[in-house]
């Protein structure tokens, strides 16, 4: 019986992982055209990949337009997450929904959108319509986890800290702000990992001057079929696992991620 | 003169929606006192010491400490300590700068910070453990450390919300004497909430019995004891044999009632304004009821007996009066279960309400 269950987990897991293990495995093919399996084993496409300018410059700009946009998310959903914690206003069930529920929104709609509006005040395709729109596809998930992490911190603490002679913006800074860092750190982090693949909107919103690596990868596969795909992904994964390892070390993956209210 | 008191409470009145939580709520509470709010969930008794706090707004009614009105005024300039029942210790300081952190709200010099700390520190003896987290103490040292930083900013008032109340039995008994020793070397007025009566009546100099948003009683635990003003806090505070009995006659401050064919003399001022042949209720101390071998009693038989050592509680059916609770001491008790005993009335000083 344990057996079975174990088998059915195994093949479950091996059904997942099957396309980026094959992703991997044919990173390290000789041969100049992706195939699988391999016949000789060769690092030859890592280095192409590493040293191919487009993929260079569009890591940059991924890296850059990942961290500004997330910090810009958790500033504006710290402050959002908070209003809704602490206040009643109208509409704030709608705001709620809206808010934590965008996932209903295609990220080509949010692209093409912002595209119309950059058009509209003649800011086409420069940086800042590429981070308004990581930040519009971020925030919810930031606002998420900020919004839990507020919801966890005993109101009490900050009671205390009234009584004790504290005015409410000393209170903020000095109980509040640090019973939140986790889940500031965390919310920062899960949005720039989001922000790093995000491929859909930024194919609309940037261009040749301004692409991010997702971009990047697909104008390659346009043109060329070879390995080296395979092994910019075989890193893209290596990274995102490297930080998500440290985010689960630090600060809990569940709590990021909302599937752990972090009560236990 | 009134202007003196601790606190006081002038008809404080507080409604969440249509239910009116607190109805005008009058105290005074003396410079030193310890005064505790005693009464079931949903009495009103959190609410009230919420707004002795300022966490919450009345709705009516004025509040003072110290002389000062404080109605209108926010938490932070009241200027008080207060023990929360999970301790609310701030889980990203240390123990020293838990206790340090109304001083620094304060603007008190770091020198003096640290002088007033490593003072509380040893106060509440737990001068080892300054760089402790909180997450790294029992729940006895951090209830001390919670007790220390509501103390060093030396407050107008302590309020406590049932402090001990997640604290296991002999570490309970323990900080109510080390708390009450602390309160009385300090002199620091004192309001504590709780719904246990025993920690109620150990600790107070004074109780407020409340009951559905009201001050029933306010007096001493003696007092509330032996001559309570309220069915309410007959009941709630210690046990009771309960007798419908009716009202003979009143004469002044004393009052005739006859319960289970015997005649009682009760307190008239529990009556209120009931009259000669009003049906009422009789309450006896089950400490007030003695096992007798002849004279004047109720025949019955013992249906329930339980040793507790220094002493043992029975309950003795009667044909004429029901169940009726004993207490008599340990060494005495001697009568197994369905024997038959007169229980006698000897000195009771029973208290009575009109129903």
């Amino acid at each position: 019986m344990i057996l079975g269950f174990r088998l059915l987990v195994l093949l479950l897991l091996a059904f997942v992982m099957m396309p980026a293990v094959v992703a991997i495995i044919a990173a390290f093919d000789a041969r100049a055209i992706i195939a699988f399996p391999p016949k000789e084993f060769s690092w030859r496409w890592f280095q192409r990949a590493l040293s191919y300018e487009d993929f260079r410059t569009g890591f940059m700009h991924s890296v850059f337009v990942a961290i500004i946009a997330s910090t810009l998310s958790v500033l504006i959903g710290s402050m959002a997450a908070y209003a809704m914690d602490r206040y009643s206003f109208h509409g704030k069930a709608t705001l709620e929904a809206l808010l934590l529920a965008p996932l209903a929104i295609p990220h080509f709609t949010i692209g093409l959108g912002a595209l119309i509006l950059a058009a509209q005040i003649g800011q086409s395709r420069g940086w800042p319509v590429v981070i308004f729109a990581h930040v519009i596809l971020v925030l919810p998930f930031v606002l998420r986890s900020l919004y839990i992490s507020l919801k966890n911190i005993d109101p009490r603490l900050e009671q205390a800290a009234l009584s004790l002679g504290a005015r409410p913006a000393r209170v903020i800074w000095t109980v509040t702000l640090p019973a939140l860092a986790p889940g500031l750190a965390g919310g920062w982090l899960f949005a720039a990992i989001l922000s790093f693949n995000e491929f859909t909107a930024s194919l609309f919103v940037t261009s040749q001057r301004t692409q991010t690596l997702p971009v990047a990868m697909y104008n390659y596969v346009r043109e060329y079929a070879d390995p080296s795909m395979a092994a910019i992904s075989a890193l893209y994964i290596l990274v995102t696992t490297i930080l998500l390892v440290i985010a689960n070390r630090f600060l809990g993956l569940g709590r990021i991620l909302g599937t752990d209210d972090g009560r236990n | 003169m009134a202007a003196t008191d601790a606190l006081r409470l002038e008809g404080v009145t507080k409604r969440f929606g249509a239910v009116t939580a607190l109805h005008e709520a009058w105290l005074n509470v003396r410079d030193g006192e310890f005064v505790t709010l005693l009464g079931p969930s949903g009495c009103g008794k959190t609410t009230l010491l919420n707004l002795i706090a300022g966490f919450l707004e009345a709705d009516g009614g004025e509040i003072f400490i110290g002389g000062k009105l404080v109605t209108t005024l926010p938490v932070w300039e009241r200027d008080l300590g207060m023990v929360f029942q999970s301790y609310a210790l701030f889980p990203h300081m240390d123990v020293a700068r838990n206790i340090g952190y109304g001083l620094r709200a304060r603007g008190i010099s770091k020198p003096e910070e640290a002088s007033r700390v490593a003072e509380a520190l040893a106060l509440v003896r737990l001068s080892a453990l300054a760089d402790r987290r909180p997450k790294q103490l029992s729940g006895g040292q951090q209830q001390r450390v919670a007790l220390a930083r509501a103390l060093v900013i030396r407050p107008r008032l302590l309020l406590l919300d049932e402090p001990f109340s997640a604290l296991d039995r002999n570490l309970r008994a323990e900080m109510q004497i080390e708390l009450k020793e602390i309160q009385h070397r300090l002199g620091v007025t004192t309001i504590f909430v709780t719904h246990d009566q025993g920690e109620a009546m150990s600790m107070s100099d004074r109780v407020a019995v409340m009951s559905e948003g009201r001050i029933l009683q306010l007096d001493t635990p003696e007092a509330i004891y032996s001559r309570p003003a309220h069915p309410f806090v007959a009941g709630f505070i210690g046990d009771a044999t309960v007798l419908p009995g009716r009202l003979l006659a009143r004469d002044g401050n004393s009052a005739q009632v006859e319960a289970a064919g015997l005649h009682f003399t009760v307190p008239a001022e529990p009556l209120g304004m009931a009259q000669a042949g009003a049906a009422v209720s009789l309450y006896i101390r089950p400490e007030h009821l003695h096992p007798i071998e002849a004279g004047l009693g109720l025949d019955g038989i013992v249906i329930s007996r339980a040793f507790l050592g220094d002493r043992a509680e029975m309950v003795v059916e009667c044909t004429a009066g029901g169940r009726l609770l004993l207490r008599v001491p340990g060494a005495t008790a001697r009568w197994p279960l369905g024997a038959p005993v007169r229980v006698g009335f000897e000195g009771a000083a029973p208290v009575a309400f009109p129903v």
